[in-house]
């Protein structure tokens, strides 16, 4: 082995976490989608919101190998939240972010410590028990959540104090940006770590992960705990530009589709929820419009061809033609 | 004396129900061994790894690594004093790539991989660390290359790599040329023992050749005790040994 080629190698290695052009490109497309879709801006900021509690879902599943039924559960903690605040009389945005990120990161927390012992369907199981108990939860504490009338009276102040939310949804659009553009670079930098890495490898191989001395149980409640705020954060931002919050964020339903929506972009790559949500959720909208009755069925076509065809969702079939190029001269 | 052994059992007991995998053990591996436990089918031999890494809890006994007692420590915590393993079939990190997985190896034993925010690409001396080793193995050529895409034989190189990764101080090879085709397990063979000669060294192995031609203490284990123990030369001129164990297998 030449002194040239290990340089070489160490180099390649060495130069993964650094940012690529391509990487610019759904920041570009959000910007622009601003300006050319002006009538959409609600539900850009929806997706925009919604990505980001896919975003979070990826570091459970597709980095850590954590096969969870009830991420919605962070996400709702974190809508109500942020929605009680605004109701009661805290109507800042930030500060209503921040208590949701603190809510559903204790709930993940908790949660992580009892859940996280156990493997394969029990987590599964034990994830979607959460999901549900706190549904239930907040369909009984009438008092606080308004239970089957969802939250009301929500009055959310100006961001920063300037920036009123609209009726056309500008501010909303902006701000559900900002938030999930902060989201994406924690995100970024967690999976690119030491941190990261070793998350992948304790998807990768449990059992090889213990045998080099990680501590797997605590990089795992670590990771959901993180994870956990991130999705709180997603659903604070829903209730507070959406100013509604009801027992539906809670559901374990939403849970299996932000899978969907993962798994349709690929999951484990950081970017498959910057595709797989907003194809879901235009899919949605236009499927719903021209087909209201069996809309779902075309988005469960959608989901059969890529599980039949594309393993690895869609980023996953664009790197193999990708391959395929590089490969014929 | 105790103090001075690298691991030692006393009175290992394991059972599952009925069945004793583990029947009072006694065992010392002196620091720099070439030491070899082999055995039957179901003799217990891998059972005997798992409980020393702790990935089995004993049910009664003692475990000591450097004169320590680490019965009741996690594996992981075993591994932090110096103890690693490899597997009778490979653990590895499939889809990632074999600098990866000796990467991520020597980031735990330096205690840098809990840490989220550096680039796992900007720890230069650990994946240069890495390098390196796989170098002394011979497989750098395929540093980049995903596990799974490796030929058996390489993979075992990989998985002996990653243990070795941990720096340690007793390591315990379980069966490493198992699945290897023949031709391959001289390969296996020359970088055990180009191995550092102050790591402890067990190996469990049904591979004849390969025992003899680095063992120079053999224990020998049937149903969960020690049969014997002793030289290559006595365990193979040993008459219960040739009975329960080596049977045909030695050349006349």
């Amino acid at each position: 082995m030449t002194a040239k080629s290990a340089a070489h190698t160490i180099a390649t290695f060495a130069r993964r976490h650094r940012l690529r052009p391509m990487e610019a490109l759904p920041w570009v497309l959000a910007v622009a989608a601003y300006f050319v879709f002006p009538d959409y801006l609600a539900l850009g900021a929806q997706i925009l919101a919604t990505l980001l509690f896919g975003l979070s879902a990826d570091l459970v599943l597709g980095y850590a190998g954590i096969v969870t039924l009830g991420h919605a559960a962070f996400y709702g903690v974190g809508a109500y939240t942020a929605g009680y605040l605004a109701a009661h009389g805290v109507g800042s945005p930030i500060i209503g972010l921040i208590a949701a990120m603190v809510a559903a990161g204790a709930v993940g927390f908790i949660s992580g410590l009892i859940i996280l012992r156990t493997q394969g369907l029990s987590i599964l199981m034990l994830t979607l028990v959460v999901c549900v108990m706190l549904q239930e939860a907040a369909n009984k504490m009438t008092s606080i959540t308004g239970g089957a009338d969802g939250l009301q009276g929500m009055e959310v102040q100006p961001v920063l104090g300037m920036f009123r939310f609209d009726m056309y949804g500008h501010t909303a659009y902006w701000y559900a940006l900002g938030v999930l553009f902060l989201g994406w670079a924690v995100t970024r930098t967690i999976v690119h770590s030491s941190f990261g890495r070793s998350l992948t490898g304790i998807r990768e191989n449990v059992a090889r992960m213990n045998a080099i001395g990680t501590p797997v149980f605590f990089r795992l409640v670590t990771i959901y705990t993180i994870s956990a705020m991130l999705a709180g954060a997603a659903g604070a931002l829903i209730a507070e530009t959406t100013q509604l919050v009801a027992l539906n964020v809670l559901s374990v339903d939403l849970s299996g589709t932000i899978l969907v929506m993962i798994i349709l972009g690929g999951v484990g790559r950081l970017y498959g929820a910057f595709i797989g949500v907003p194809l879901y959720m235009i899919a949605q909208d236009r499927f719903s419009t021209i087909d209201p009755t069996y809309w779902y069925f075309w988005i469960g076509l959608l989901l059969v061809l890529v599980v039949a065809f594309a393993r690895g969702g869609i980023l996953g079939m664009a790197d193999a033609v990708l391959r395929r190029f590089k490969r014929s001269p | 004396m105790t103090a001075s052994c690298a691991l030692e059992t006393k009175v290992l007991c394991k059972s599952f129900g009925a069945l004793a995998v583990a029947n009072a053990i006694n065992f010392q591996l002196l620091p720099g061994a070439r030491h070899a436990l082999i055995g039957p089918n179901g003799a217990g031999k891998t059972s005997f790894v798992n409980l020393v890494t702790g990935v089995l809890q004993s049910t009664s006994g003692q475990i000591l690594l450097d004169g320590e007692d680490v019965t009741r420590l996690s594996q992981a915590q075993r591994v932090k004093r110096g103890l690693a393993r490899t597997f009778q079939i490979n653990q590895l990190f499939r889809g990632l790539s074999v600098l990866e997985n000796v990467t991520l190896a020597i980031s735990e034993r330096e205690g840098v991989a809990g840490n989220f925010w550096r680039p796992a690409g900007k720890r230069t001396a650990v994946v240069e660390e890495a390098y390196a080793l796989l170098d002394k193995l011979g497989i750098a050529d395929e540093a980049l290359r995903a596990v799974r895409e490796l030929a058996y034989g390489r993979q075992r190189l990989v998985e002996i790599a990653v243990a070795l990764g941990l720096k340690p101080k007793v390591l315990l090879l379980d069966e490493p040329a198992a699945g290897v085709p023949s031709s391959e397990t001289g390969t296996i063979i020359e970088v055990i023992e180009r191995l550092d000669p102050t790591i402890a060294l067990l190996i469990i192995e049904h591979d004849m050749e390969l025992v003899f031609r680095i063992a120079r203490r053999i224990t020998v284990l049937v149903q969960g005790t020690v049969l014997v123990e002793g030289t290559p030369a006595e365990i193979a001129a040993d008459p219960h040994v040739r009975e329960v164990y080596l049977g045909e297998r030695v050349t006349p």
